[in-house]
């Protein structure tokens, strides 16, 4: 778990859990629940998108004439990789 | 003052349909209620602006009012058995995300054996899902509860879903008297529903969220807040419908209990007939009483152990096995109750009545004897007895 705040007790959560602020699942970054990282070879890649509307978490990050991968969220799932026709990204082992 | 021959399934639908009800979802299948094909008809006929809503299984009715109630609609449902089964998961789901939903419950059996019948199987098997339970003896009370469980539940202390308990077949296909409030009563009662949270596209919010390790335990930590909290509002409650209807409830209702060595307390309809037998016996000198529980959850453990404490013996009505355990729901929750007194009554525990098998005022008579004999000797002769099953 990557949440860095002070976490509050319960007489201080909102009742059921509800979160009244949008868009805060963007500070828990899941990257590192990752156990393989994919490696674009930007050379391979013709930007066909397949690894972007693939990716369950929309962790492809579009360049003009290639994609990167936004390791904050991916989390090492390799469905881009599998679906890439043109072998362009890779699946290497975290170092740890 | 106006009295209507009506089912407790009738009495219901009726409470509901003067309750201006957002939401009805409902899958009506076997064991059927006629809670909800009544409230169909109110909306065919245009007497009520509810949504219906038609799903394809109890698990779905179950989502659905949970998904109606989070856009802060008032909503019911009403299921049995194998439906309320089939809820499960649901319903903790609905208490856990605080939706102050209302169900009508005509408990029934629950199978193998197939069986339709009414006894507590379905709602004791889920007796710990987060859900007030109340458990009506009559069709009175059945329309009585089910006004007073929607303030109850939407209360902003208390947020949580209600079931409305009512013994299937004995009172929810039985015709009976129901003395029914005006239409503008049940609305100046009741008013509409002031929800916490809403889904409002200006004002965005997350429901459902993943909470692990780090948060799940704090937010079952709150219901169990909104649970203590009820006994407190349930009062409020009660004392205003008592003054718009001169009809008291509480937590639970006694008879005979200033003075009693021997009891019974029970849930439901059984009420009703241990009382005529008391009625009986105490006009021979016999010293019994009884004490019926309106609110089974949460356990009104004080009031419970305030009624009960001067008796010499206890004999707990239980319509549902806890297999393995050492005694039914009801025995083992009252046992807790009375557990550190000084001197505890002799307890044993009465199952009864499984798949709607009928109890006999001469049943509940031979019951309140064994409990005088074990006042009298202070000795129990069996810690469970099975009434009325054949050796």
């Amino acid at each position: 778990m990557t949440l860095e705040e002070k976490k509050p007790g319960w007489k201080s959560l909102l009742m059921g859990a509800v979160v009244v602020e949008p868009g805060s699942s963007l500070r828990y970054k899941t990257g590192d629940w990752r156990a393989f990282r994919p490696l674009v070879e930007k050379e391979k890649c013709v930007n066909c998108l397949f690894c972007w509307i693939y990716c369950p978490d929309a962790a492809i990050v579009r360049r003009e004439k290639w994609v990167e991968v936004n390791y904050d969220y991916c989390k090492g799932c390799g469905i881009c990789a599998k679906e890439c026709p043109k072998e362009a990204i890779r699946m290497v082992e975290e170092q740890k | 003052m106006t009295v209507v021959g009506m089912t407790g399934d009738e009495a219901v639908a009726y409470a509901v349909k003067q309750g201006k009800v957002d939401v009805v979802a409902a899958y009506p299948i076997t064991p059927q209620t006629i809670m909800v094909e009544r409230f169909s008809k109110y909306v065919a006929d245009g007497e009520v602006e509810t949504e219906y809503v038609c799903v394809e299984s109890e698990h779905s009715a179950l989502s659905a009012c949970v998904g109606a109630s989070l856009t802060g609609a008032r909503v019911f449902t009403a299921t049995a058995s194998q439906g309320l089964a089939l809820m499960h998961e649901m319903l903790y789901i609905a208490s856990g995300l605080r939706c102050p939903i209302v169900m009508g419950v005509a408990n029934r059996a629950l199978s193998a054996p197939i069986n339709i019948h009414g006894d507590h199987s379905d709602m004791m098997g889920s007796r710990d899902s987060g859900w007030i339970q109340i458990y009506v003896e009559n069709a009175q009370e059945a329309y009585d509860w089910t006004i007073q469980a929607f303030k109850i539940a939407e209360d902003k202390d208390v947020q949580l879903p209600v079931s409305v308990n009512l013994d299937g077949f004995i009172l929810s296909h039985s015709l009976e008297g129901v003395d029914v409030l005006e239409d503008a009563v049940v609305s100046r009662f009741l008013q509409l529903r002031k929800p916490l949270f809403t889904l409002d596209p200006d004002k965005p919010i997350t429901v459902g969220a993943l909470c692990l390790p780090d948060y799940y335990f704090e937010f079952k930590r709150q219901q169990v807040e909104a649970m203590l909290n009820v006994p407190r509002v349930l009062g409020k409650v009660n004392k205003e419908y008592g003054s718009v209807t001169g009809r008291s409830y509480g937590v639970l209702d006694t008879f005979g209990m200033e003075d009693a060595q021997a009891a019974i307390i029970c849930l439901g309809s059984t009420a009703g007939t241990a009382r005529e037998v008391a009625r009986k016996l105490r006009a021979q000198g016999k010293k019994v009483g009884v004490v019926k529980l309106w609110l089974y959850r949460p356990f009104p453990t004080e009031e419970v152990s305030a009624a009960l404490k001067h008796v010499k013996a206890l004999a707990v009505f239980d319509r549902a096995i806890g297999f393995g355990a050492p005694y039914g729901a009801l025995c083992s929750d009252v046992v807790s109750a009375l557990h550190g007194l000084e001197v505890s009554p002799k307890i044993f525990n009465v199952i009864y009545g499984l798949g709607g098998r009928d109890i006999q005022p001469s049943d509940i008579e031979f019951v309140f004897n064994e409990t005088l004999e074990a006042a009298r000797t202070g000795v129990v002769k069996e810690d469970t007895m099975f009434l009325g099953v054949r050796e």
